[in-house]
Protein backbone atom coordinates (compact mmCIF):
# COMPACT_ATOMS: atom_id res chain seq x y z
CA UNK A 1 0.00 0.00 0.00
CA UNK A 2 1.38 3.41 -0.91
CA UNK A 3 0.74 6.44 1.19
CA UNK A 4 0.19 9.56 -0.82
CA UNK A 5 0.41 12.76 1.13
CA UNK A 6 0.29 16.25 -0.28
CA UNK A 7 2.64 19.02 0.68
CA UNK A 8 -0.26 20.88 2.23
CA UNK A 9 -1.14 17.92 4.41
CA UNK A 10 2.36 17.48 5.81
CA UNK A 11 2.78 21.23 6.17
CA UNK A 12 -0.33 21.21 8.33
CA UNK A 13 1.14 18.38 10.39
CA UNK A 14 4.44 20.21 10.89
CA UNK A 15 2.81 23.51 11.72
CA UNK A 16 0.49 21.82 14.21
CA UNK A 17 3.43 21.60 16.60
CA UNK A 18 2.67 23.45 19.80
CA UNK A 19 4.22 26.88 20.24
CA UNK A 20 7.56 26.79 21.99
CA UNK A 21 7.43 26.82 25.77
CA UNK A 22 7.48 30.47 26.95
CA UNK A 23 9.80 29.53 29.82
CA UNK A 24 12.34 28.12 27.33
CA UNK A 25 12.12 31.20 25.11
CA UNK A 26 12.51 33.45 28.13
CA UNK A 27 15.59 31.57 29.31
CA UNK A 28 17.14 31.72 25.82
CA UNK A 29 16.38 35.44 25.60
CA UNK A 30 18.12 36.17 28.92
CA UNK A 31 21.10 34.05 27.95
CA UNK A 32 21.35 36.01 24.69
CA UNK A 33 21.19 39.38 26.45
CA UNK A 34 23.92 38.35 28.91
CA UNK A 35 26.21 37.01 26.17
CA UNK A 36 25.62 40.09 23.99
CA UNK A 37 26.48 42.45 26.85
CA UNK A 38 29.68 40.43 27.38
CA UNK A 39 30.61 40.80 23.70
CA UNK A 40 29.73 44.53 23.63
CA UNK A 41 27.11 44.00 20.93
CA UNK A 42 24.16 45.02 23.14
CA UNK A 43 24.12 48.70 22.20
CA UNK A 44 20.90 49.54 24.06
CA UNK A 45 19.41 47.61 27.00
CA UNK A 46 15.95 48.48 28.29
CA UNK A 47 13.36 47.56 30.87
CA UNK A 48 10.20 49.09 32.31
CA UNK A 49 9.60 49.97 35.96
CA UNK A 50 6.44 50.94 37.81
CA UNK A 51 6.33 54.43 39.31
CA UNK A 52 3.80 56.88 40.76
CA UNK A 53 3.79 58.41 37.27
CA UNK A 54 2.85 55.09 35.64
CA UNK A 55 5.18 52.65 33.90
CA UNK A 56 8.49 54.19 32.86
CA UNK A 57 10.70 52.87 30.07
CA UNK A 58 14.40 52.98 31.00
CA UNK A 59 17.06 52.56 28.31
CA UNK A 60 20.85 52.64 28.61
CA UNK A 61 23.84 52.36 26.29
CA UNK A 62 27.21 51.15 27.53
CA UNK A 63 27.99 54.81 28.30
CA UNK A 64 24.98 55.44 30.50
CA UNK A 65 21.28 56.22 30.72
CA UNK A 66 20.08 57.36 27.31
CA UNK A 67 16.28 57.49 27.62
CA UNK A 68 13.46 57.59 30.15
CA UNK A 69 9.96 57.56 28.65
CA UNK A 70 6.43 57.91 30.00
CA UNK A 71 3.72 55.49 28.86
CA UNK A 72 2.02 58.38 27.01
CA UNK A 73 5.00 58.49 24.64
CA UNK A 74 4.28 54.84 23.57
CA UNK A 75 7.23 52.71 24.63
CA UNK A 76 7.29 50.70 21.38
CA UNK A 77 7.47 53.89 19.35
CA UNK A 78 10.27 55.19 21.59
CA UNK A 79 12.29 51.98 21.05
CA UNK A 80 11.71 52.21 17.29
CA UNK A 81 13.09 55.77 17.27
CA UNK A 82 16.12 54.66 19.31
CA UNK A 83 16.70 51.90 16.73
CA UNK A 84 16.73 54.49 13.95
CA UNK A 85 18.67 57.25 15.71
CA UNK A 86 21.28 55.28 17.71
CA UNK A 87 21.35 51.54 16.98
CA UNK A 88 18.90 48.68 16.27
CA UNK A 89 20.94 46.37 18.53
CA UNK A 90 18.36 46.67 21.31
CA UNK A 91 17.30 43.98 23.80
CA UNK A 92 15.21 43.91 26.93
CA UNK A 93 17.69 43.28 29.73
CA UNK A 94 17.29 44.26 33.36
CA UNK A 95 20.90 44.05 34.53
CA UNK A 96 22.22 47.29 33.00
CA UNK A 97 19.20 49.20 34.34
CA UNK A 98 19.33 47.88 37.90
CA UNK A 99 21.10 50.95 39.36
CA UNK A 100 18.66 53.34 37.65
CA UNK A 101 15.64 51.32 38.81
CA UNK A 102 16.96 51.34 42.38
CA UNK A 103 17.69 55.09 42.41
CA UNK A 104 14.27 55.90 40.94
CA UNK A 105 12.61 53.76 43.63
CA UNK A 106 14.50 55.67 46.29
CA UNK A 107 13.66 59.00 44.67
CA UNK A 108 9.93 58.27 44.50
CA UNK A 109 10.04 57.10 48.13
CA UNK A 110 11.50 60.50 49.08
CA UNK A 111 14.80 58.93 50.12
CA UNK A 112 16.99 60.25 47.30
CA UNK A 113 17.59 63.86 46.27
CA UNK A 114 20.32 63.39 43.66
CA UNK A 115 20.76 60.83 40.87
CA UNK A 116 24.18 59.32 40.68
CA UNK A 117 24.01 57.63 37.27
CA UNK A 118 26.22 57.90 34.18
CA UNK A 119 24.27 59.65 31.41
CA UNK A 120 24.54 59.30 27.64
CA UNK A 121 23.27 62.58 26.19
CA UNK A 122 24.00 61.60 22.58
CA UNK A 123 20.35 62.16 21.57
CA UNK A 124 20.74 65.90 22.21
CA UNK A 125 22.81 68.54 20.43
CA UNK A 126 23.68 72.20 20.56
CA UNK A 127 21.58 74.55 22.67
CA UNK A 128 19.27 71.76 23.86
CA UNK A 129 22.29 69.88 25.15
CA UNK A 130 23.48 73.02 27.04
CA UNK A 131 20.07 73.31 28.69
CA UNK A 132 20.09 69.62 29.71
CA UNK A 133 23.56 70.05 31.17
CA UNK A 134 22.36 73.00 33.24
CA UNK A 135 19.20 71.35 34.64
CA UNK A 136 20.91 69.11 37.26
CA UNK A 137 22.24 72.31 38.82
CA UNK A 138 18.71 73.24 39.89
CA UNK A 139 18.62 71.77 43.37
CA UNK A 140 16.05 69.26 44.59
CA UNK A 141 12.95 71.07 45.84
CA UNK A 142 13.82 74.30 43.97
CA UNK A 143 12.57 75.65 40.66
CA UNK A 144 13.84 78.05 38.00
CA UNK A 145 11.86 79.92 35.37
CA UNK A 146 12.40 79.32 31.65
CA UNK A 147 13.93 82.83 31.53
CA UNK A 148 16.36 82.04 34.35
CA UNK A 149 17.49 78.87 32.58
CA UNK A 150 17.95 80.87 29.36
CA UNK A 151 20.11 83.34 31.26
CA UNK A 152 22.11 80.58 32.95
CA UNK A 153 22.90 78.94 29.61
CA UNK A 154 24.18 82.24 28.23
CA UNK A 155 21.28 82.94 25.83
CA UNK A 156 18.92 85.22 27.77
CA UNK A 157 16.65 85.72 24.74
CA UNK A 158 16.19 81.98 24.06
CA UNK A 159 13.31 81.50 26.50
CA UNK A 160 11.14 79.61 24.00
CA UNK A 161 14.08 77.41 23.02
CA UNK A 162 14.49 76.47 26.69
CA UNK A 163 10.86 75.38 26.62
CA UNK A 164 11.57 73.21 23.56
CA UNK A 165 14.69 71.74 25.18
CA UNK A 166 12.67 70.77 28.25
CA UNK A 167 9.85 69.35 26.13
CA UNK A 168 12.32 67.14 24.25
CA UNK A 169 14.35 66.07 27.29
CA UNK A 170 15.22 62.40 26.60
CA UNK A 171 15.80 61.76 30.32
CA UNK A 172 12.83 63.20 32.25
CA UNK A 173 12.83 62.80 36.07
CA UNK A 174 16.58 61.98 36.09
CA UNK A 175 17.45 65.25 34.29
CA UNK A 176 15.01 67.48 36.20
CA UNK A 177 13.18 69.49 33.55
CA UNK A 178 10.17 69.37 35.90
CA UNK A 179 11.98 72.02 38.00
CA UNK A 180 11.58 74.59 35.22
CA UNK A 181 8.35 76.59 35.56
CA UNK A 182 6.87 79.81 34.16
CA UNK A 183 7.98 83.21 35.48
CA UNK A 184 4.50 83.81 36.92
CA UNK A 185 4.85 80.70 39.05
CA UNK A 186 2.46 78.54 37.01
CA UNK A 187 3.75 75.11 36.09
CA UNK A 188 4.07 75.29 32.31
CA UNK A 189 4.01 72.19 30.15
CA UNK A 190 5.45 68.76 30.81
CA UNK A 191 6.13 65.76 28.59
CA UNK A 192 4.50 63.40 31.07
CA UNK A 193 1.48 65.66 31.58
CA UNK A 194 0.90 68.53 33.97
CA UNK A 195 -0.25 66.17 36.76
CA UNK A 196 3.06 64.33 36.61
CA UNK A 197 4.95 67.62 36.93
CA UNK A 198 2.82 68.62 39.94
CA UNK A 199 3.38 65.19 41.55
CA UNK A 200 7.16 65.53 41.21
CA UNK A 201 7.27 69.08 42.57
CA UNK A 202 5.02 68.13 45.50
CA UNK A 203 7.20 65.11 46.23
CA UNK A 204 10.28 67.34 46.31
CA UNK A 205 8.55 70.01 48.42
CA UNK A 206 7.61 67.49 51.13
CA UNK B 1 9.08 53.13 4.18
CA UNK B 2 10.74 50.05 5.65
CA UNK B 3 12.36 50.68 9.01
CA UNK B 4 14.80 48.54 10.91
CA UNK B 5 13.12 47.22 14.03
CA UNK B 6 14.71 46.88 17.47
CA UNK B 7 16.42 43.45 17.63
CA UNK B 8 14.12 42.51 20.52
CA UNK B 9 11.26 42.38 18.00
CA UNK B 10 13.19 39.86 15.86
CA UNK B 11 13.78 37.61 18.86
CA UNK B 12 10.09 37.72 19.74
CA UNK B 13 8.83 37.21 16.17
CA UNK B 14 11.32 34.62 14.91
CA UNK B 15 12.85 33.05 18.04
CA UNK B 16 10.39 30.11 18.16
CA UNK B 17 10.86 29.32 14.44
CA UNK B 18 14.63 29.37 14.72
CA UNK B 19 14.48 27.09 17.77
CA UNK B 20 12.34 24.62 15.82
CA UNK B 21 14.81 24.63 12.92
CA UNK B 22 17.69 24.08 15.37
CA UNK B 23 15.83 21.22 17.06
CA UNK B 24 15.19 19.53 13.74
CA UNK B 25 18.86 19.88 12.78
CA UNK B 26 20.59 19.28 16.10
CA UNK B 27 18.22 17.50 18.48
CA UNK B 28 16.77 18.85 21.70
CA UNK B 29 19.99 19.23 23.68
CA UNK B 30 22.22 21.09 21.22
CA UNK B 31 19.32 23.10 19.79
CA UNK B 32 19.61 25.74 22.50
CA UNK B 33 23.31 26.23 21.77
CA UNK B 34 22.44 26.53 18.08
CA UNK B 35 19.73 29.08 18.83
CA UNK B 36 22.02 31.16 21.07
CA UNK B 37 24.88 31.22 18.58
CA UNK B 38 22.50 32.08 15.75
CA UNK B 39 21.00 35.09 17.52
CA UNK B 40 24.31 36.28 18.97
CA UNK B 41 25.82 36.24 15.50
CA UNK B 42 22.73 37.90 14.01
CA UNK B 43 22.79 40.68 16.61
CA UNK B 44 26.39 41.44 15.75
CA UNK B 45 25.66 41.67 12.02
CA UNK B 46 22.22 43.29 12.29
CA UNK B 47 23.27 46.92 11.63
CA UNK B 48 24.63 45.85 8.21
CA UNK B 49 21.51 43.90 7.15
CA UNK B 50 19.68 45.73 4.33
CA UNK B 51 16.47 47.25 5.65
CA UNK B 52 14.27 45.37 3.14
CA UNK B 53 15.87 41.94 3.74
CA UNK B 54 13.75 38.87 4.56
CA UNK B 55 14.66 38.62 8.24
CA UNK B 56 13.43 35.07 8.81
CA UNK B 57 15.31 33.71 5.79
CA UNK B 58 18.43 35.53 7.01
CA UNK B 59 18.10 33.98 10.48
CA UNK B 60 17.50 30.47 9.07
CA UNK B 61 20.63 30.85 6.93
CA UNK B 62 22.67 31.77 10.00
CA UNK B 63 21.13 28.81 11.89
CA UNK B 64 22.25 26.55 9.02
CA UNK B 65 25.88 27.74 9.32
CA UNK B 66 25.93 27.61 13.12
CA UNK B 67 24.40 24.11 13.17
CA UNK B 68 27.13 22.83 10.87
CA UNK B 69 29.76 24.36 13.19
CA UNK B 70 28.17 22.65 16.18
CA UNK B 71 27.92 19.28 14.44
CA UNK B 72 31.54 19.53 13.32
CA UNK B 73 32.66 20.27 16.86
CA UNK B 74 30.49 17.47 18.16
CA UNK B 75 31.92 14.92 15.78
CA UNK B 76 35.48 16.20 16.06
CA UNK B 77 36.13 15.58 12.44
CA UNK B 78 35.74 17.81 9.43
CA UNK B 79 32.58 17.29 7.40
CA UNK B 80 31.73 18.55 3.98
CA UNK B 81 29.59 21.65 4.38
CA UNK B 82 26.53 20.04 2.85
CA UNK B 83 26.43 16.89 4.95
CA UNK B 84 25.08 16.28 8.43
CA UNK B 85 25.68 13.03 10.26
CA UNK B 86 22.73 10.94 11.39
CA UNK B 87 22.08 12.06 14.92
CA UNK B 88 20.97 9.89 17.80
CA UNK B 89 17.30 9.90 18.64
CA UNK B 90 16.33 12.87 20.79
CA UNK B 91 13.59 11.31 22.86
CA UNK B 92 11.74 13.39 25.37
CA UNK B 93 12.09 16.89 23.95
CA UNK B 94 11.00 19.10 26.82
CA UNK B 95 8.32 21.69 26.38
CA UNK B 96 6.96 20.49 23.07
CA UNK B 97 3.56 18.95 22.58
CA UNK B 98 4.68 16.81 19.65
CA UNK B 99 8.06 15.35 20.53
CA UNK B 100 7.47 12.43 18.16
CA UNK B 101 7.38 14.72 15.13
CA UNK B 102 10.70 16.40 15.82
CA UNK B 103 12.15 13.07 16.86
CA UNK B 104 11.07 11.57 13.55
CA UNK B 105 12.72 14.47 11.71
CA UNK B 106 15.94 13.47 13.47
CA UNK B 107 15.75 10.02 11.89
CA UNK B 108 15.69 11.38 8.35
CA UNK B 109 18.83 11.22 6.22
CA UNK B 110 20.77 14.53 6.46
CA UNK B 111 19.68 16.09 3.16
CA UNK B 112 16.03 15.31 3.77
CA UNK B 113 16.26 16.53 7.34
CA UNK B 114 17.75 19.85 6.22
CA UNK B 115 15.25 20.26 3.39
CA UNK B 116 12.34 19.65 5.78
CA UNK B 117 13.83 21.94 8.45
CA UNK B 118 14.51 24.87 6.11
CA UNK B 119 11.40 24.60 3.95
CA UNK B 120 8.70 23.53 6.41
CA UNK B 121 10.00 24.91 9.72
CA UNK B 122 12.05 27.83 8.39
CA UNK B 123 9.70 28.84 5.59
CA UNK B 124 12.45 29.07 2.94
CA UNK B 125 11.40 28.53 -0.69
CA UNK B 126 13.17 25.54 -2.31
CA UNK B 127 15.30 27.89 -4.40
CA UNK B 128 16.89 29.21 -1.20
CA UNK B 129 17.02 25.73 0.36
CA UNK B 130 19.03 24.66 -2.70
CA UNK B 131 21.42 27.57 -2.20
CA UNK B 132 22.16 26.29 1.32
CA UNK B 133 22.39 22.59 0.43
CA UNK B 134 24.06 22.87 -2.95
CA UNK B 135 22.40 21.30 -6.00
CA UNK B 136 19.32 22.37 -7.88
CA UNK B 137 15.97 23.60 -6.52
CA UNK B 138 14.45 20.44 -8.04
CA UNK B 139 16.81 18.26 -6.02
CA UNK B 140 15.95 20.24 -2.87
CA UNK B 141 12.26 19.85 -3.59
CA UNK B 142 12.74 16.10 -4.09
CA UNK B 143 14.62 15.83 -0.78
CA UNK B 144 11.83 17.72 0.96
CA UNK B 145 9.14 15.53 -0.63
CA UNK B 146 11.05 12.31 0.20
CA UNK B 147 11.53 13.67 3.70
CA UNK B 148 7.86 14.25 4.37
CA UNK B 149 6.98 10.86 2.89
CA UNK B 150 9.49 9.14 5.18
CA UNK B 151 8.35 11.30 8.07
CA UNK B 152 4.75 10.33 7.59
CA UNK B 153 5.54 6.60 7.51
CA UNK B 154 7.82 6.94 10.56
CA UNK B 155 4.99 8.63 12.43
CA UNK B 156 2.43 6.08 11.27
CA UNK B 157 4.76 3.24 12.32
CA UNK B 158 5.28 4.82 15.72
CA UNK B 159 1.63 5.37 16.41
CA UNK B 160 0.90 1.76 15.42
CA UNK B 161 3.66 0.52 17.73
CA UNK B 162 2.59 2.74 20.62
CA UNK B 163 -1.05 2.01 20.07
CA UNK B 164 -1.63 5.71 20.59
CA UNK B 165 -3.50 8.11 18.33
Amino acid sequence: MTLDHSDAEIAALLSSLDPEDPAVMSRLHDRLATAAAGEHTLDIAYRTVDSPLGPLLLAATERGMVRVAFAAEDHDAVLQRLAEKLSPRILRSAARLDPAARELDEYFAGKRRLFDLPLDLSLSRGFRLSVLQHLPHIAYGRTESYAEVALATGSPRAVRAVGTACATNPLPVIVPCHRVVKSDGSLGNYLGGIDAKRTLLELEAA
Amino acid sequence: MERKKPFEVLVKDHGPTVLRVCRALLGAHDAEDGWSETFLSALKAYPELPVDADVQAWLVTIAHRKSIDILRARNRRPLPVDELPVRPSGLGIPGDGHPEVLDAVGHLPPKQRQAVAYHYFGGLPYKEVAALLGGTPEAARRAGADGVKALRSLLVDNSLKDGSR
